[in-house]
């Protein structure tokens, strides 16, 4: 590490009308460094990456690059002073190859500037290569899994020689092995001095590949320091400002009759022969890599996509196939995966969104009560701790933490037997996480069967009564939550045999 | 790194496959409508033999080369996530312009007249461009807005007057009714419209932006693309390409009136879209947009031969149309499937 930073921010400031989103923003980047960045959300990390990016402007205060003051006028000021921002959800072109990815504008040209297509696929391949990874780099960026996706996304980084990375929750999407190859990417760049400030919200993954660690809280830096000095928890206390009871407050829950029932579900080339069962107050976890079938699973018993083979029974009752009203009347609730795209309707009201399963209950004669849908959606805003300004509000303004709540909240309001939730807790915040995971477990309280797909090993193990592992379409072990170790999970998620205990 | 020594061998192998596939599914895109427009043509041929005398085959190229040029202009617009609607518009007012200057000013050097159209036709695609880009209104609103401007202006204009063929010059309506050679002049300007445009869109920076905007504007931003001035581009070229066509309507037709290419729009965008160009942008070639145009121009053609009822020639275009979607869908979905397999192949290997 050098002595100079090569990045710095000074008091930054940054307000959006009355909400100050940056009040006091210091930052310190050094080659060869890998910085993290932890907060909960709304604590001003996204806005400070925006203003390192060039995406924002400062109110005040000071950016230097290398000791010099600058300011970003558009994201290219900043890929020109070397700083590259890879961004949650890769921003790429699904129809243009992975080399046009990467060299987009900065296409290396032949005679009378025509692009030299021979160059550019060598450039990039060999970008890809130095990296390690095996990635085509004439294959359209189309069908690449999103950890494949961020690897494109690292490589357009090389190519213009960026001295800072900054990557913005890059591991949220990505299995265990694949978090894997973004670690070994990252002490790559480390070592040839590039700086990393690396956001996440899974501390293990903060120890983990972190030197020095920062904390936000409401806007202002509130901690610095090396993650050898530092433990988890002291980590948690100054992200939330207070001590955080357990962050997996798992009830105990009378456990009852099966509820929902899976028998022998079977899609061509996706999942075979998946059986079980979630009986009342139960959590059950699908445990599993990404891509071992978990979500397709779940959108096969909600009636989504129409299972080749088996069934579903919900209190006995056989559901038929490939039809979600028929899940939802029988009282299944579904909490997709992908909020964004699936679990809302983003440029609807938040109040539109929490009563949208209901809208039947809340109508009369074919015309939606308002008064009845603002009462609705007020009450599990409340019961549910909803942060919004208005609730006539996009959903789409709403941190993501709070996004979730409102999608609990409309499924909550059918009151469900069986609540399917997948990934529930992806990049949300510490805060939030704990509190969806109270309700997933007073849910259970009440009898409800809870079926919790998760990728997190400390979200399965602290919440789930059983844990159920997937490996490539089949299921692969069943463990007790007394048996439930990290060990034992992953070897059944990665195809090993299970051990006696199992 | 090490583990890695071996690793480019096989990338190169299957790099070279993936290329292949996606290549080969362009040219899919592309051989098919010449298929289709060779069976055409050889059926047709076969129940009305006229129908492939040089005179007729030379009235197909005639007929689909204005198209093909709009075409063209069109295909810039929607790669871009954008549509331009108003060429029809645009055309009738560049060739009513062209017409009438050559009536009142009969020595005007034809050069002239016709850089005139390509400007005001340029002028019009420029307002599209900024309403769409500075003023950011949907370019469906914007162009269908001055499709009725640009009508109304050119009825304003011709005042219910008509320019006929005996008012110009010959050497100008040579331009729409000779050849070169044998080939049509028409036919020879639109093939070298196409394919310089063609291979803009292709092999240069600025035409791999329009790609880039319509795959994903966001991404596009972040990679330093000037969007708003690639946008405003593509519309000052799509205007300026319908003002050519303007131009050589009046030298293929004589005849101009304000009706001149009214419903041009539709087919034009129809002929992109036959030609594979997406809709939602991102994906498309100008060359599959003018072979397009000519197979929809043939099929016209063809009917009107076996003397079948227009409406059935209307509802012929239509089902060519949900045709090509419902490939485009298809074989966009099992290419889908491809990659996924492809890259889950790669991650267990």
């Amino acid at each position: 590490m050098s002595d100079r930073p090569v990045l710095s921010l000074v008091r930054a400031t940054k307000s959006y009308g009355a909400v100050h989103a940056l009040r006091d923003g210091n930052i310190e980047l050094r080659a060869g460094e890998v910085r993290a960045l932890v907060g909960e959300n709304g604590a001003g990390k996204s806005t400070l990456v925006k203003l390192l990016g060039g995406v924002i402007r400062l109110d005040d205060g000071e950016m230097l690059v290398e000791g010099e003051a600058v300011d970003f006028h558009s994201p290219t000021a900043a890929r020109d002073a070397g700083i590259a921002v890879i961004y949650q959800e890769p921003t790429l072109f699904p129809d243009l190859s992975v080399a046009e990815n990467v060299v987009m504008g900065r296409h290396p040209l032949g005679a009378l500037r025509r692009i030299d297509r021979r160059e550019m696929d060598r450039e990039v391949q060999g970008l890809l290569d130095r990296l390690g990874v095996r990635l085509d780099a004439e294959r359209p960026v189309r069908g690449l899994s999103i950890a494949d996706q961020q690897i494109v996304e690292i490589a357009k980084a090389l190519s213009f020689d960026a001295r800072v990375l900054i990557m913005d929750e890059p591991t949220a999407a990505l299995s265990g092995p694949e978090v894997e190859r973004l670690f070994g990417v990252v002490r790559t760049l480390q070592q040839r001095g590039a700086a990393v400030l690396f956001i996440s919200h899974r501390l293990e993954e903060v120890f983990a590949i972190g030197d020095t660690i920062t904390v936000m809280r409401d806007g202002a830096v509130v901690h610095d320091a090396l993650t050898a000095d530092i433990t988890s928890d002291e980590v948690v206390r100054r992200m939330v400002g207070r001590d955080l009871g357990a962050l997996f407050p798992k009830e105990e829950a009378a456990i009852g009759a099966p509820t929902l029932q899976v028998h022998r579900l079977t899609r061509e080339g996706v999942f075979t022969d998946v059986s079980f069962e979630v009986r009342s107050g139960e959590i059950v976890a699908l445990a599993g890599l990404v891509g071992a079938g978990r979500s397709e699973v779940a959108r096969a018993i909600f009636g989504i996509d129409r299972p080749d083979g088996g069934h579903v029974e919900v209190a006995g009752a056989r559901l038929p196939k490939g039809r979600p009203t028929a899940a939802m009347k029988a009282g299944i609730a579904f909490v997709p995966e992908d909020r964004r795209q699936q679990g809302l309707v983003m440029d609807l009201s938040v109040a539109r969104n929490a009563t949208i399963t209901r809208l039947r209950a809340l109508s009369r004669l074919g015309l939606i009560r308002g008064v009845a849908e603002r009462r609705l959606a007020e009450e599990w805003a409340e019961r549910l701790q909803l942060r919004f300004h208005r609730l006539d509000d996009a959903v789409g303004t709403l941190s993501g933490g709070n996004q979730q709540k409102v999608v609990l909240a409309k499924w909550l309001a059918t009151e469900p037997r069986v609540m399917i939730v997948d990934e529930p807790t992806r990049g949300i915040d510490v805060g939030t996480k704990a509190e969806v995971h109270r309700l997933l477990s007073e849910l259970a309280g009440r009898g409800v069967a809870v079926l919790m797909i998760s990728s997190e090993l400390p979200e399965v193990l602290g919440m789930a009564d059983r844990v159920l592992v997937m490996h490539e379409g089949r299921i692969s072990g069943e463990l007790s939550r007394a048996d439930a170790d990290e060990e034992r999970v992953m070897r059944a998620a990665t195809g090993q045999p299970m051990d006696a205990a199992a | 790194m090490s583990a890695n020594a071996a690793a480019p061998v096989g990338v190169e192998r299957t790099g070279e496959r993936a290329r292949r596939l996606t290549e080969t599914v362009f040219r899919v895109r592309e051989l098919g409508i010449v298929g289709a427009l060779a069976l055409l043509i050889l059926v047709t041929g076969i129940l009305e033999p006229r129908f492939l005398h040089a005179d007729s085959l030379r009235n197909l190229a005639l007929n689909a080369s204005i198209f093909a040029i709009l075409a063209a202009g069109q295909t810039l617009v929607i790669v871009t996530r954008n549509v331009d609607l108003s060429v029809g518009s645009v055309l009738a007012l560049a060739a009513f312009m062209t017409g009438q200057t050559l009536a009142d000013h009969p020595g005007t050097a034809i050069p002239v007249v016709i850089l005139m159209a390509i400007g005001l036709g340029a002028a019009c695609g420029l307002l599209n461009g900024v309403l769409v880009t500075f003023g950011r209104v949907p370019a469906l609103v914007v162009t269908l807005g001055t499709l009725y401007i640009f009508r109304g202006l050119a009825f304003l204009w011709t005042n219910g007057r008509q320019v006929n063929a005996e008012k110009l010059p010959d050497s100008f309506l040579n331009i729409g009714t000779g050849s070169v050679l044998g080939i049509p002049t028409l036919a020879l300007i639109a093939f070298v419209v196409v394919v310089i445009i063609g291979q803009c869109l292709r092999d240069f920076r600025a035409g791999r932006e329009l790609y880039a905007i319509g795959s994903n504007p966001d991404a596009a931003r972040l990679a330093g693309v000037r969007s708003d001035r690639r946008v405003l581009a593509a519309f000052v070229f799509s205007g300026a390409l319908a003002g050519l066509g303007g131009a050589l309507f009046t030298a293929r037709f004589g005849t101009v009136d304000a009706t001149a290419g009214t419903g041009y729009e539709l087919t034009v965008i129809a002929s992109a879209v036959v030609g594979g160009v997406a809709i939602f942008g991102g994906i498309g070639s100008v060359y599959g947009a003018a072979l397009g145009a000519l197979l929809l121009g043939t099929i016209t053609s063809s009917l009107i031969v076996l003397k079948v009822d227009a409406f059935w020639q209307q509802a012929a275009i239509g089902a060519l149309l949900l045709l090509a979607i419902a490939f485009d869908r298809f074989v966009g979905l099992r290419l889908d499937a491809a990659l996924r397999q492809r890259s889950a192949r790669r991650a267990a290997a």
